[in-house]
């Protein structure tokens, strides 16, 4: 080690020469190079420790990013599989729902959903202030082992992002705009946080042994509750069901939902592989598997049932399938050996295919399926901890049903009760003329899908 | 002159244009359109509904002639577009009151 502190001594004296002979008429700087270069050489040495933290933190930081990535994949999605004439309006909801979702994360959320409760404890509302400030140790392992505060918060911000864009498709093609961005603050801000709180935040479901992984429930069911809320307040759009038939409204490109599903999977290498937390080997490498298995499971179980029960395989089918494997594993992906996550993804691909055609049979008009797929699926997933993998057993089973009841019960209630507020005081839908002409016109005054230019060009 | 609306099948473009091109007509205005005659439309499944798919698609063809070539290209179209298959499509030929060129503003025969 000395060797080496006094090879680097004499090489930053070698490289400062050329400064100490041409600066001779100023000897106060060369004898501050000369300074400069000595405490250099002193500086600690980088231990195997940093070392290590640097790469969980680094691979956190790419988690987060593909988590970002998500959003680009809802708003393909959600776009693909609504009407031309209202994807300007779906494709601004989904911007502004992110940049929203960051936002309130910073300023109350992340504060909200991580208030420092006691360990053990049954806490369930605190709030440890606004905006963001990093501790001392923010910046070590002392903090958490596998990132920093500044990670820890925007990889959580991104989380909340995607609860909130969840609710944009189903309430697709009739909802005002300006009560959808409402909606969506107030949810993003209050309610996904506190829920949150109660597991991830070490709050009174964590001490009761109820375990989420990634956010089957704090996530994808929290954001079919709202969806789910929405859906029953606004109604169905118009001209959907008629004369007690339901009448398909059709996608209008099927290239954008696929290519959302794809970017949407990606971005789960990144929310179940980053919720290790650390960039463990054995732990992200099992994760990135299950999940996998799962949504491959999850696209082949739901292509297999809509095929037998259809006549015709359902391109959109297929996709929802692929997302319901992929949140029905997100509660366990850590706990599962490769067997059940294939199982659990079959299994939630034949639920979605159910789910879709229930709700279209009880008037729930869902446009994309968030219902079925982040609610159903996200309580199937939730629940699947408690039958398959390592802690599979009935207490287990019974902490899962608490958390699911608890927060599905919290989080309907208040979205309900949300959206209801919101229609009282500013009208939650459309009018009728302005659905059927298209909100694209009528709410953003430019179409997606321009044919005849609106502006003469001179 | 006459003018000669037909409705074809898609894919038969190219070999009406050809058989067309043949007879020194090449002059047309091609538009994508919807429609059914006695060709029925089918059902069809979304997510678990159906829906009657009623309107097909098709290719319609216009163009201007004088009055002596509209025989020979009215064969021309016939038999490039058939199939002997029910869906064909249709020829409908209409009086036309003038036509002018814009360029030349020449009028009559001499702009078709």
């Amino acid at each position: 080690m000395k060797r080496n502190y006094i090879a680097l001594l004499i090489v930053c004296l070698l490289a400062t020469l050329p400064r100490l002979v041409l600066a001779q008429e100023d000897p106060a700087a060369a004898v501050e190079a000369v300074a400069a270069a000595v405490e250099e050489a002193e500086a600690p040495p980088i231990t195997a420790a940093d070392a290590l933290f640097t790469a969980h933190n680094l691979w956190m930081m790419i988690a987060a990013a593909l988590v970002f990535i998500m959003h680009l994949g809802f708003a393909c999605l959600e776009s693909g599989l609504v009407r031309a004439k209202n994807t300007t309006n779906i494709l601004f909801k989904n911007t502004m729902v992110v940049c929203i979702g960051i936002l309130t994360y910073c300023i109350c959320g992340f504060n909200l959903m991580y208030p420092e409760f006691e360990d053990g404890g049954h806490g369930w509302l605190q709030f440890s202030g606004f905006g963001l400030s990093s501790p001392d140790v923010g910046m070590t392992a002392a903090y958490a082992a596998g990132y920093t505060y500044w990670t820890d918060f925007l990889f959580q911000a991104m989380f909340a992002a995607t609860a909130a864009t969840i609710v944009s498709g189903a309430v697709a093609e009739r909802i005002k705009l300006s009560s959808f961005l409402v909606f969506s603050t107030i949810f993003v801000a209050i309610s996904y946080p506190i829920t949150g709180s109660w597991k991830w935040g070490l709050g009174w479901l964590n001490t009761l042994g109820f375990y989420d992984f990634a956010g089957s429930t704090l996530v994808h069911s929290v954001g079919g509750w709202g969806a789910l809320a929405g859906v029953i307040i606004l109604g169905p759009r118009v001209g959907k069901y008629v004369n007690g038939k339901i009448r398909p409204i059709l996608g209008h490109s099927m290239p954008l939902a696929t290519i959302g599903v794809f970017l949407l999977w990606l971005g789960w290498f990144g929310f179940n592989g980053g919720s290790v937390l650390s960039a463990d080997p054995g732990l992200v490498s099992l994760t990135l598997v299950t999940t996998c298995l799962a949504a491959a499971a999850g696209g082949v179980g739901a292509m297999t049932l809509a095929w037998s029960l259809l006549k015709k395989p359902d391109l959109s089918m297929a996709l929802n399938g692929v997302l319901a494997g992929l949140v029905g594993i997100t509660a366990g992906a850590d706990q599962m050996l490769p067997m059940s996550a294939i199982l659990i993804g079959f299994i939630a691909g034949g639920i979605v295919v159910v789910s879709v055609l229930v709700c279209d049979k009880v008037k729930l008009d869902d446009p994309v399926g968030a219902i079925s797929v982040h609610l159903v699926c996200g309580i199937w997933g939730t629940l699947a901890v408690g039958i398959f993998g390592a802690k599979a057993g009935f207490s287990q089973l019974i902490a899962q049903l608490i958390g699911i009841g608890a927060i599905g019960a919290f989080t309907f209630i208040f979205a309900f009760a949300l959206f209801l507020g919101i229609k009282a005081v500013m009208g939650l839908r459309v009018s009728e003329d302005e659905e059927r002409e298209g909100l694209d016109v009528r709410e953003h005054g430019n179409e997606a899908y321009p044919t005849f230019q609106p502006v003469p060009e001179v | 002159m006459k003018k000669i609306e037909a409705i074809i099948k898609p894919f038969k473009l190219e070999e009406v244009k050809d058989a067309l091109g043949e007879l020194g007509i090449e002059g047309m205005t091609v538009s994508e359109v919807k429609g059914f005659g006695r060709q029925k439309g089918h059902t069809e499944i979304y997510r678990g509904s159906e829906y009657t798919v009623d309107f097909l698609p098709k290719i319609k063809v216009e163009m201007v002639l004088p009055e002596d070539r509209v025989e020979t290209a009215v064969k021309a179209i016939v038999s490039s577009a058939k199939t002997g298959k029910i869906g064909d499509g249709k020829i409908f030929i209409l009086p036309i009151d003038e036509a002018i060129r814009i360029r030349t503003e020449e009028k009559g025969d001499k702009a078709v």
